[in-house]
């Protein structure tokens, strides 16, 4: 455990499996995930698991990464009491796990420097990203600027507009930003964009593939990084409240933030876990990105898992207010998961979530990502389900800073 | 024998190689594909690739992704895809889809290779379906007399060429180089090693395919390889016609200079 003087251990990455919450050889989480990619890039995703599974088991490696996570991004992170926020919740506690506290600002920085790490011992020098709201982008910057790594991030030329900031942070930490252009050009093209360069250069490239998608063994690996917020937040809640929270609620685009949040408590059969999706302008609309709650099971991005696709397999573009989940695909364990019943998956649409991201600002004096502000709205709702008993664990994955754009334009401030 | 046993086997017979052309259904239009198509079998193709445009071709580079985009705009459907199959097979040529997975994982698998077979398609290349999830589509395949061909590429090690060539019926798709699709200056050296290393793991034929773009490229793959596959080139040169009619002479030509390679 990170406290004390104590380190990270292998348990603390991977869990114990017991409850088949581990991939099969082949990546499978029940139907879900595998590798749906060209064969050039086998070796590689080979390599980058075996690489991965020694490092997970290795004393050396998981003391570099505890040492990163405590001295550069600032963990553990703090769990926030919200008492004048959770009047508004039914009088359900609500706790929040302060993952916007983080160096660069999200949870995102986990999941980065556990791979840059694995980037040096593939003994690769450069790092490529694809990146939404640019989050995963800044994040991936950093750690390659830390870790002197040249780094190139892929970011859908639409999301680059709406997310300018960003784009000068990531510029400024000494990465190349390459708007792309095609289709929709969000979060999708840019993933396919950044297959595209990895397929080309994987001799001396890693993919810094930024969530719990995408072909094995990115999937486990990006989940094992992003573990340490629920293994935190678990036995914080302990010491906090005495016993578990009734439930854990978190966001999900991609899903890195909720598999994060989510993965500690997957045995503890008591607490239910709640992830919200963005339902945009509302499910009728069409204009949303209700993967798990509207969408079909298919194939996206190299695995086997639900998608927004129409009746012939062409991939629906998604939509949201939040750039960070406005993505049509999602992690496979996010849908063995749904599919298994253990978490429920619900839709917040971007009024909802907009109400919810003042409110916390209002009542509490934190500004939350958009993102966040999405698990916040759902907390508000299911506190009123559960009553003034309950003790309700949010991930608050990110800081809004960057949202403040969006907002200016949605509050006319 | 199956239509493509013959085409290589009449080629093997001529003592040259196969020339193996592909285009998006829908491209430049739904007839305009099929005529396209037709103009290059007409101009020396022994089998013809029919993409099925998808909405996230991420093997493919800039030209391709580009004839896809329009191709979809056109509301290109699979009915589509099979009527271009149907157009084509009709001129004798053997006629390949090639596609990314989800479209016939979405459509049903038994049914997409029964309506290709009916649509007198030769088989599919999966060019992302991994021998460890195929073996569905093998089956319906198999069931519905089509074959299945799967790429290896110049990453692949011994034990993954063999996994992938088990997979095969047809001919195997040697990928010449780490990359997407797309004409380049040359073709990479690498192409003759990996025909070599499949070679010794099967006795299917061995087609190069990603970045041939010119005749005397052609040439030069034939001379290792049992088909040389060329899409790009062909589309690059639709693209910058002025109109469908010109951009058939101009893939005509380009096909001719093609299949006097293949005999050099």
């Amino acid at each position: 455990m990170a406290h004390e003087g104590s380190i990270l251990t292998a348990a603390d990455l991977a869990g114990n499996g017991a409850r088949g919450d581990d991939p099969d050889v082949h990546g499978k989480f029940g139907i879900f995930g595998g590798r749906y990619v060209p064969e050039a890039l086998i070796p590689a995703l080979d390599e980058v698991a075996a690489v991965y599974e020694k490092a997970k088991n290795d004393a050396q490696f998981l003391r570099e990464f505890d040492h990163l996570l405590r001295t550069y991004a600032g963990r553990p992170t703090t769990l926030t009491d919200v008492q004048r926020f959770s009047e508004q919740a039914g009088g359900a506690r609500v706790v929040l796990k302060r993952e916007d506290l983080t160096h660069t600002g999200a949870h995102k920085i986990n999941n980065v420097l556990g791979q840059a790490l694995l980037t040096k011992r593939l003994g690769k020098k450069r790092v490529i990203a694809e990146t939404g709201a640019g989050q995963h982008g800044v994040a991936t910057a950093t750690a390659a600027a830390l870790l002197g790594l040249e780094c190139v991030i892929y970011m859908g030329a639409v999301d680059c507009e709406r997310q300018a900031l960003n784009v000068a942070r990531m510029k400024l930490l000494g990465a190349t930003v390459v708007p792309v252009t095609n289709g929709s050009q969000t979060l999708k093209d840019a993933i396919n964009e950044a297959f595209r360069d990895w397929v080309t250069n994987v001799d001396t490239t890693h993919y810094l593939f930024g969530t719990v998608a995408g072909p094995h063994p990115f999937p486990e690996i990006v989940r094992d990084f992003a573990r340490i917020i629920g293994v935190e937040a678990r036995r914080q809640i302990l010491e906090l409240t005495g016993r578990l929270p009734d439930a854990v609620c978190a966001a999900v685009g991609g899903g890195s933030n909720a598999i994060g949040a989510f993965h500690a408590f997957i045995g503890d059969e008591g607490v239910q876990l709640h992830g919200y999706e963005a339902a945009g302008r509302g499910l009728e609309s069409g204009e949303h990105a209700l993967t798990l709650t509207a969408g079909s099971v298919g194939v996206l991005h190299g695995a086997r898992t639900y998608v927004l696709q129409d009746d012939e397999g062409q991939t629906i573009e998604s939509h949201s207010i939040s750039a960070g989940l406005d993505y049509p695909g999602v992690g496979p364990e996010h849908a063995w998961l749904r599919d298994s019943g253990r978490a429920t998956y619900h839709g917040v649409t971007d009024d909802q979530a907009m109400a919810a991201f003042s409110l916390l600002a209002r009542t509490e004096g934190i500004i939350p990502a958009i993102e966040s502000s999405h698990a916040l709205a759902g907390a508000l709702e299911l506190g009123r389900e559960l009553g003034p008993e309950a003790t309700i664990l949010v991930n608050l994955s990110g800081r809004g800073d960057k949202d403040m754009g969006t907002a200016m334009k949605y509050f006319n401030l | 024998m199956t239509t493509l046993q013959t085409v290589f086997a009449k080629a093997k017979a001529d003592n040259r190689a196969a020339l193996v052309g592909y285009l998006p259904a829908g491209f430049p239009s739904k007839d305009g594909a099929i005529a396209a198509a037709t103009t290059l079998v007409e101009a020396g193709c022994d089998v013809i690739e029919i993409g099925l445009p998808y909405s996230d071709p991420l093997m493919d580079g800039p030209t391709i992704q580009d004839a896809v985009h329009r191709s979809l705009v056109n509301g290109t459907r699979i009915a589509d895809v099979m009527r271009t199959v149907e157009g084509v097979a009709a001129t004798g040529a053997a006629t390949l889809v090639m596609t990314y997975w989800n479209p016939i994982d979405k459509y049903g698998a038994e049914r997409f290779a029964r309506d290709l077979a009916n649509a007198g398609g030769a088989g599919t290349i999966t060019p992302d379906l991994t021998p460890e999830e195929s073996e569905p589509w093998r089956a319906a395949s198999a069931g519905a007399g089509i074959d299945t061909v799967f790429l290896v590429a110049p990453s692949s090690t011994e034990q993954r060429i063999k996994a992938v060539v088990d997979c095969c019926t047809g001919f195997v798709y040697a990928a010449s180089l780490m990359g997407v699709t797309g004409a380049r200056e040359s073709v990479n050296v690498a192409a003759e090693g990996l025909v070599q290393r499949t070679r010794a793991h099967t006795d299917l034929p061995v087609c190069v395919g990603l970045g041939v773009g010119t005749g005397a490229q052609a040439a030069e793959v034939a001379a290792y390889a049992d088909g040389v596959i060329v899409g790009s080139a062909f589309i690059r040169r639709i693209l910058d016609a002025p109109d469908e009619a010109a951009g058939r002479e101009s893939i005509a030509v380009l096909a001719k200079d093609m299949a006097k390679g293949v005999r050099r």
